[in-house]
């Protein structure tokens, strides 16, 4: 009991530590979990991060099932990822009732109009930054070219686009490596 | 149906298939609001900002605020853990053979397809939302002057500009957010 007491409320002091994405809760991850808890190491931490990035999920949340499950069980696992979602639960609600109050003031409004300029930079940004990683060849910037225009004027859900891609990545790859 | 059993369904499915961490959810979410009319894009906007600009993992802040406003509290909290349950389920089954995945061939060629894909579908919901922000205006091509020289100036301060490149995104959004209320956006 003990056990899973101090996973909740580490992996909860991890979420209220992160702003922004899952790379973000790299380094609490690091001082927490291997410097304080000794709970895993670099090594397994970077195996951690690198499964998380591409499965399914949120990586904040793959992470924190892994370091819970290798610690306590699949229980471990649930009650690590709890933790790490429980701060964001309780801050959004409250902000998301606070805005949704004054959302019509006008001061408000052109804050949030100058806002959106601002993220659609860190979306674009962060778009170059994962296409560094994820489009590697060409095959991948045509897969990357296609789905962004399909994306965009075809109104399918992207789940059809995301069972494509594997079926297609799968059919290029598993050839190339018969060849 | 009730509307908790479809944010959980919904949630669950986005959980499931958006791939590469939180922002791999945007696409998911604006596909949902244009679905059902939960909120809109401008709505999805904000709620993007307020999460990167809060404590807490981008994709969990996201699942929260969108379930939070067509569900209130309890629809947060419901949206929140179906994005989060496919995730643990997966992971607690890769955990038992954690080395043979990463070396999986099959594995490793779908990623080799998904991971642009994941990527290229931000980049779509990006587009749409550039397109909505910057040249729905009323002038030569929509073109909205402010807001795309602003962006431009942010695109250089985040990338370029050796002092500020490495400030966290919450710097930015408070910038635009001044000069959105300064110059009346």
């Amino acid at each position: 009991m003990k056990k899973y007491a101090e996973l909740f409320l580490t992996f909860a002091k991890i979420g209220v530590m992160t702003f922004g994405g899952g790379m973000a809760m790299l380094p609490m991850l690091q001082r927490e979990i291997i410097e304080n808890k000794h709970w895993t190491t670099e090594d397994e931490l970077a195996d951690y991060y690198a499964i998380g990035q591409c499965t399914p999920g949120i990586i904040a949340v793959n992470t924190a099932t892994f370091i819970g499950n290798s610690i306590a069980g699949p229980i471990g696992g649930i009650i690590a990822t709890l933790g790490v979602v429980f701060p964001s639960l309780i801050i959004i609600t409250f902000l998301a009732n606070i805005i949704q109050r004054y959302s019509e003031m006008p001061i408000v409004k052109s804050a949030f109009a100058g806002i959106q300029v601002a993220v659609c930079v860190l979306i674009f940004n962060s778009v170059m930054k994962l296409a560094k990683r994820s489009v590697i060849d060409k095959i991948t910037a045509v897969i990357f070219v296609a789905i962004i225009l399909a994306g965009y004027f075809l109104n399918v859900s992207p789940v059809i686009f995301i069972i494509i891609a594997a079926v297609v990545g799968m059919l290029i790859k598993l050839k190339e490596v018969r060849a | 149906m009730n509307i908790y059993l479809r944010l959980i369904y919904e949630f669950f499915k986005i959980g499931l298939f958006s791939i590469g961490g939180g922002m791999a959810t945007l696409p998911f979410l604006a596909h949902l609001g244009e679905n059902t009319g939960w909120f809109s894009y401008a709505d999805l906007m904000n709620m993007l900002a307020v999460s990167e600009s809060t404590p807490g993992p981008i994709g969990i802040n996201m699942a929260t605020y969108v379930g939070f406003s067509v569900g209130g509290i309890l629809g947060g909290i419901i949206a929140t853990l179906g994005e989060v349950a496919p995730a643990i389920i997966i992971i607690l089954i890769i955990a038992s053979f954690l080395t043979k995945f990463r070396e999986n061939k099959y594995v490793d060629s779908a990623f080799y397809g998904l991971r642009p894909a994941s990527t290229g579908l931000i980049g779509s919901a990006g587009l749409s939302i550039v397109i909505e922000v910057m040249f729905s205006g009323t002038g030569t091509l929509g073109i909205k002057w402010k807001a795309v020289i602003l962006a431009l100036i942010i695109w250089f301060l985040s990338n370029k500009f050796k002092y500020t490149k490495n400030w966290h995104p919450i710097c930015f959004i408070g910038i635009c957010a001044v000069v959105g209320i300064v110059l009346g956006f």
